[in-house]
């Protein structure tokens, strides 16, 4: 098969790189070759982060290129847009309609855009799901990323995957039903 | 047993499996989870030394008793290690040891771009490119064996993207290799000029015979795809090309990178009518390559600064390139590292911000972010231990200038650890007129939360004795010495005045341990309220003045409750007060946590 791209882009604090980690940890499971990569360095809080998952029979390099990538989830409005570049033609979008402020914004000197949904969906095949409000509703804002796991897997086609037991084997135990719960609600969205 | 590991992991992994004994580095990205992994394995002994420098030389003690011993460090570490590093070379080693360089093509957390495989060549030592996770930990265990075969520190290089990228690992049991018998050798051990020349011909012999190795080499591979088009590529260069040319290219994947194989080279250029070159940075096998007398493009087609992503290889090679959608600008705001909530520093940039005459020196570390802005508290950062020494030389220039600036050096406890300590001894016994500030947030911040001589815990996790800041400044020699807390503004701007207007070398220490560090005993005993409590803002008293954005805490958030009102975002908010005490409205006030 030819290699899948998946990036996923969100604020440091949001939980991507959780989710990237019970992505890949399913694919090497299913047989799958699998490539990551992030760049992480400064620890402070609230910068863009950047997950490449590629998967596949073989796969080289673990960078995606502009305008290849199967799917972008983005864990932020703004960061779908940032990172709409890599998107292929004909690719997908599932955005959690959330807003994280960027600190120009913070401190007044800029104003969160306007419409920037509206605009991706001009420009892609976008699903947006509020996976914040969701995740409260579930009694965890923490589980927002598996939500979005959850769609991710389903727009991928990757449900035959046994990701409850992947949940299961790499959360923590008193996370795990919670988890497999926000899963499920994830897929269901899409 | 297979696992998806990012190189780090695999480098960790592979020292094991190579059965290491001792591994000492200095936290550095993209280096710096290598250890917090290896230290995991009791087997190991694993510690940060308070810079590369002695960790290498700490390498070479424990290789000279006798076990497998591993250094680790980014790419700037080396410069700090290449004292005992050109000289371990010549004296070689007895159990084999290693030294890990991770280079940053990209420069993603770093303050250059140095290709390090510049010091294989400078030291006269065998260098080994790892290309993904698996082979990290094979080629580790490889480095090893050829250490000891060719008696010699062998460098492993690394970079960004091999360290932090995953790929699937098959992971093997530890080798209990047999400890070497530590023998008393003077002339190996100990080079005096009498015994260093001849030292020097036994690493060039060793290396003269490396070349042979190089050639048989398992980690130097011609893939031949029948193809006019040749590519000659090490490290993550190699898997992007193959990525992205597949089989329309053969390939000489290069891994031990030095010496190269000059016969496999040439057999390989005779299978193919173009030869390319793809490397990251410096054109260093293409040099050398060319003086082997054989055509090689590389530099003239490919940039020598950054990444060499498979872009440009697409866009160099196949003059392809894909569809792209470009974001709208106008959708966009960067989101620009900042100071966290609650983060200790704040209040000292703050301070410092207000007055416009004073240069400020800073240093390596989250603290450089106090050039920034909304402080724009900075004037130069060179290196680690810069800000102590840098200042000195500033203050001695403006004296013959005429330039009546008073300097100010700014330093974290980790680095004034690591390279502050000589710099501050300097200052004393050449007697500058600086005033220097050491920030003791009690942790190695940045690189995210290592353990320094200051902070009460080791690498392997035990209780370990606390260097006393203050008591270590006085003892080089500094009389005026006060330490405050940076979190109340009129104490630290209080210290600052004193430390600029007091004549002769003065030092401030900031101590408020780092929101993100796990305190220990002593952190709690000292700090009982750190931590315990959160502002708000009353928007009846607040008139949108934006003073307190000058405080740059991401936790205050103007417009964010009421328009034109400053709000506090409370799940960011770590109760620090240093806004409080700037807003001269008092609109801002504390309330228990959780309220």
């Amino acid at each position: 098969m030819e290699t899948r791209n998946i990036l996923l882009t969100g604020v440091g604090g949001q939980g991507t790189i959780t989710a990237a980690k019970l992505l890949t940890q399913g694919l090497m499971e299913e047989g799958y070759d699998v490539k990551m990569s992030e760049i992480h360095g400064m620890s402070q809080r609230g910068g863009t982060v950047l997950s490449q998952i590629k998967y596949g029979d073989k796969v080289y390099s673990p960078v995606i290129e502009k305008g290849s990538a199967d799917l972008i989830v983005a864990f932020e409005i703004m960061e779908a847009m940032r990172y709409l570049d890599y998107l292929k033609p004909g690719g997908k979008i599932v955005v959690n309609d959330t807003i994280i402020w960027p600190l120009p914004v913070i401190i007044g000197a800029q104003k969160y855009p306007d419409d920037i949904l509206k605009s991706l969906e001009d420009k892609a095949d976008v699903t947006s799901i509020n996976a914040t409000e969701l995740a409260e509703e579930l009694g965890n804002p923490k589980v927002m990323n598996t939500i979005l796991l959850g769609s991710l897997i389903k727009s991928m086609d990757l449900t035959d995957i046994n990701w409850e037991q992947i949940i299961r084997d790499n959360l923590k135990p008193e996370f795990v039903e919670q988890n497999i719960v926000a899963l499920q609600r994830g897929i269901n969205l899409v | 047993m297979k696992k998806l590991m990012t190189g780090n992991e695999a480098a960790a992994q592979g020292a094991w499996e190579a059965g290491v004994k001792f591994a000492a580095g200095y936290p550095g990205t993209p280096s710096t989870e290598i250890l917090e992994n290896l230290s995991k394995h009791k087997e190991v002994h694993s510690e940060w030394a308070p810079n590369e420098k002695t960790a290498v030389e700490s390498v070479s003690g424990a290789s000279l008793a006798g076990v497998r011993s591993l250094a680790t460090m980014k790419h700037v570490g080396l410069n700090v290690a290449a004292d005992p590093l050109f000289t371990f070379a010549y004296t070689g080693v007895n159990g084999g040891a290693v030294i890990i360089t991770a280079d940053e093509p990209g420069m993603f957390s770093s303050q250059n771009e140095q290709d390090n495989r510049n010091y294989a060549r400078a030291a006269h030592i065998i260098m080994l490119e790892p290309s993904n996770s698996h082979e990290t930990k094979e080629m580790l265990k490889d480095a090893f064996e050829l250490s000891e075969k060719y008696d010699m520190p062998v460098l492993f290089r690394m970079t960004t993207r091999v360290c932090h990228s995953k790929s699937i690992v098959d992971c093997d049991e530890r080798i209990e290799v047999k400890d070497k018998e530590y023998v008393k050798d003077p002339a190996k051990h100990i080079p005096l000029p009498a015994f260093a020349g001849k030292l020097q011909q036994k690493l060039f012999k060793n290396m003269d015979e490396a070349v042979e190795e190089s050639n048989n080499s398992k980690w130097n591979i011609i893939e031949d795809n029948n193809s006019d088009i040749g590519i000659i590529a090490s490290g993550i260069a190699y898997e992007h090309a193959k990525e992205v040319l597949g089989d329309k290219a053969s390939y000489l994947k290069i891994g031990m990178s030095y010496p190269l194989p000059e016969k496999k080279i040439k057999e390989f250029a005779k299978l193919v009518d173009k030869l390319y070159v793809i490397e990251e940075n410096d054109p260093i096998m293409e040099t050398e390559i060319k003086a082997m007398g054989i055509d090689v493009i590389g530099k003239d087609l490919f940039p020598q600064a950054g990444e060499m992503l498979p872009n440009l290889i697409r866009e160099k090679l196949l003059d392809e390139s894909f569809e792209v959608q470009e974001p709208e600008d106008d959708k966009l705001i960067n989101r620009p590292p900042s100071l966290c909530a609650g983060c200790p520093h704040r209040g000292l940039f703050y301070t410092l911000s207000k007055d416009k005459d004073l240069v400020i020196y800073s240093d390596i570390g989250c603290y450089t972010l106090g050039a920034t802005a909304p402080y724009n508290a900075g004037d130069a950062v060179l290196c680690m231990g810069a800000s102590i020494s840098g200042a000195h030389g500033m203050a001695k220039g403006f004296e013959k200038t005429g330039n009546p600036k008073k300097v100010v050096g700014v330093i974290g406890d980790s680095t004034f650890f690591h390279s502050g300590m000589t710099s501050l001894l300097d200052v004393v016994y050449n007697n500058s007129d600086v005033c220097l500030v050491i920030l003791d947030n009690r942790i190695t911040g940045m690189t995210g939360h290592q353990e320094n001589p200051g902070t009460g815990f080791n690498l392997m996790g035990e209780v370990a004795p606390t260097a006393d800041i203050e008591n270590i400044v006085k003892a080089l020699g500094v009389e005026n010495v006060r330490t405050v807390n940076p979190n109340n503004l009129e104490e630290t701007s209080e210290a600052i005045k004193w430390g600029t207007e007091t004549e002769g070398p003065t030092v401030v220490i900031t101590r408020w341990p780092c929101a993100l560090k796990r305190f220990s005993q002593e952190d709690i005993e000292e700090f009982p309220e750190m931590y315990s409590v959160k502002c708000q803002v009353d928007t009846d008293k607040c008139v949108g003045c934006k003073l307190c954005l000058k405080s740059g805490c991401p936790a205050l958030a103007f417009n964010s409750t009421v328009e034109n009102k400053s709000g506090i975002l409370e799940e960011n908010c770590l109760g620090c007060q240093v806004c409080l005490q700037i807003c001269p409205m008092n609109a801002i006030s504390v309330v228990e946590k959780g309220v």
